[in-house]
């Protein structure tokens, strides 16, 4: 595990600190407000990067194989069953697979975190597309919709609840996935974690960075929601 | 509003479906009168939604041809056919994630009008079938009825002031009470606007309340007899349309017309009922009250006249 550290300066800060710190306790006010500012805020902003950058390049490929998928059906099994392989891979056995060809980069780390949104984002989309009700597109096309019109006004919409429903899965395992990162590079919420579990297991550290990266999953899952409540008004009538 | 209305002629039209070796509509032709309501009627199967689907061309043309006014509808840019033709369907097909306002704004968008040009007209059509544009406008079809929803595809249908309107079973999945009061009021609003109407239904009945003219298909496509309702009650043309007219034809026929439409012979005693009742309810009347003559009224109750059983029943 210390491999992955390589190059990567480890302060300790163990058995120094306060009384609570020595005794290892589960939550150590005083480390937090010392180690706020150098470890756990640029971790936090770091996992949100990395989140970002992978949910954002997930949805443009999701979205580019769904026009495909959805436009020649004919391909949609195969898109599907490719996104299902790179889903199953475990995300350890992944970045070991990547490291060879990307190095220990944040290229491998995307890579992989894009790999695992592709399969909720994409079959959603496709499913939200699929239920759009035949009569309505009866209507579309007998009122005078071009195709296009058709699909940009009538089956996008339509489909957007699925799609955020997706979105949101997607995003929760994201960030939670994003702890793995640290295996690879020294960034996000896993490497205060990885640096407690090589420093006798300090609690606090391991405590409050995992409660964080559930706080993140939490606040971004509650402004998706928030979005689909503004995008989809016509879902919460009747 | 301004009145328009087209002439619709189906010439030789037949319909094939890939893989059936029966035509779904065979050799059709048919014309209709410019500001008529055409009923396409006939058991389920027989090619009444495909030919009206072959009007707007959601179904493609096997042979044969289609001419709204003289022009051949495969001449026409389909969008801009679609867009000059209202389409009702049973199933309404409302937009649930447009409001109620947006979902009748559909064809006007589409041609461009400008926002508050499509805005008083949505409100006008709402007001017309009987919506209330300030309130039903806001509105998402989820938070309306059926027969709401039904009026909304209504006007939705109407919004570009189409000269031709196709309209498949529009009350077809509607209860009794309101599908009368919905038919009333769509002959009501024609009787204004005389638009070409295709009016398909499987219902004898609706077809005779609502049709100028009949067009009763067979299995297979077949174009069985076109005709007035009168004229078909009155001398359908085989087993089949009279069987499917129904054993109480001669009733339906009476329900066509009304008192005030014979000639009254003078003012006699008897059962009374006004000039606007039909000669069937009449009927009835004498059926019910034993008796032989109906005194007819004008709206104030003043006898005018008389008609006898005899008279009825010519
Ligand atoms: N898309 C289709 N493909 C093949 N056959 C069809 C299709 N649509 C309708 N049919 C067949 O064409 C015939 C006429 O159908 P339809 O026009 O829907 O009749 P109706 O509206 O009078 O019930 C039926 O036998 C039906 O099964
Ligand atoms: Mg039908």
């Amino acid at each position: 595990m210390s491999v992955v550290f390589a190059g990567d300066p480890v302060i300790p800060n163990f058995g120094q600190g306060s009384a609570c710190e020595r005794n290892n306790g589960w939550f150590c006010t005083d480390w937090l407000h010392a180690h706020w500012g150098d470890t756990l805020q640029p971790a936090l902003v770091q996992h949100i990067e990395l989140s970002l950058i992978a949910i954002g390049i997930g949805l443009a490929i999701a979205s580019a194989l769904a026009l495909v998928g959805f436009r020649y059906r004919l391909l949609d099994a195969p898109i599907g069953v490719l996104a299902d392989f790179l889903y199953t891979i475990p995300s350890l056995a992944l970045f070991q697979l990547l490291v060879p060809f990307t190095g220990l980069t944040v290229t491998t780390v995307e890579i992989a975190l894009v790999s695992y949104t592709l399969l909720i984002l994409y079959r959603n989309m496709i499913a939200g597309l699929d239920a759009v009700p035949a009569d309505t597109l009866e209507a579309a096309r007998g009122t005078g919709l071009t195709r296009v019109q058709t699909f940009t006004r009538v089956e996008l919409p339509l489909a957007l609840p699925t799609i955020i429903a997706g979105l949101r899965i997607a995003t929760v395992s994201t960030v939670s996935i994003a702890t793995v990162a640290a295996f690879v590079i020294p960034q996000g919420l896993g490497r205060p974690i990885f640096i407690a579990l090589d420093q006798n297991i300090f609690k606090t550290e391991i405590l409050a960075s995992g409660l964080l990266v559930i706080a993140l999953a939490l606040f971004a899952d509650a402004l998706l929601v928030l979005g689909q409540r503004l995008l989809t008004p016509w879902t919460r009538v009747a | 509003m301004p009145t328009s209305a087209a002439e619709v002629v189906f010439d030789k039209a037949t319909k094939l479906y890939p893989g059936r070796p029966e035509p779904a509509v065979d050799d059709l032709s048919l014309t209709v009168p410019a500001g008529e309501i055409c009923v396409l009627v006939g058991p389920s199967g027989s090619g009444k939604t495909t030919a009206l689907k072959l009007v707007n061309r959601l179904i493609y043309l096997t042979e044969g041809e289609i001419r709204i006014d003289g022009t051949k509808i495969y001449d026409l840019d389909v969008t801009e056919l679609r867009r000059s033709i209202g389409y009702v369907i049973q199933q309404v097909g409302l937009f649930p994630h447009m409001t109620v306002e947006a979902n009748v704004g559909t064809v006007p968008r589409l041609l461009g009008w400008p926002k508050q040009r499509i805005r008083e007209r949505s409100a006008e059509l709402l007001e017309l079938v009987g919506l209330d544009p300030a309130q039903d406008g806001a509105r998402y079809p989820a938070q309306l009825s059926g027969g709401q929803q039904q009026r909304v595809g209504l006007a939705r249908a109407l919004a570009a002031n189409p000269p031709l309107m196709l309209m498949d079973e529009p009350f077809g999945a509607i209860d009794p009470i309101v599908r009368a009061r919905l038919q009333d009021e769509f002959l009501r609003l024609q009787q204004e606007l005389r638009k070409t109407v295709l009016f398909v239904t499987h219902d004898i009945d609706e077809a005779i309340k609502i049709g100028d003219r009949i067009a009763i298909f067979r299995q297979g496509g077949k174009l069985a007899q076109y005709d007035t309702p009168e004229a078909i009650l009155r001398r359908p043309i085989d087993d089949f349309v009279a069987e499917f007219v129904g054993a109480d034809r001669a009733l339906k026929a009476l329900a066509l017309r009304t008192l005030g439409e014979l000639e009254l012979g003078p003012p006699r005693d008897g059962p009374r009922a006004t000039k606007d009742t039909t000669l069937r309810d009449a009927l009835a009347l004498l059926i019910d009250e034993h008796a032989d003559i109906v005194a007819v009224t004008d709206a104030d109750g003043a006898v005018v006249g008389s008609v006898t059983r005899d008279d009825l029943l010519q």
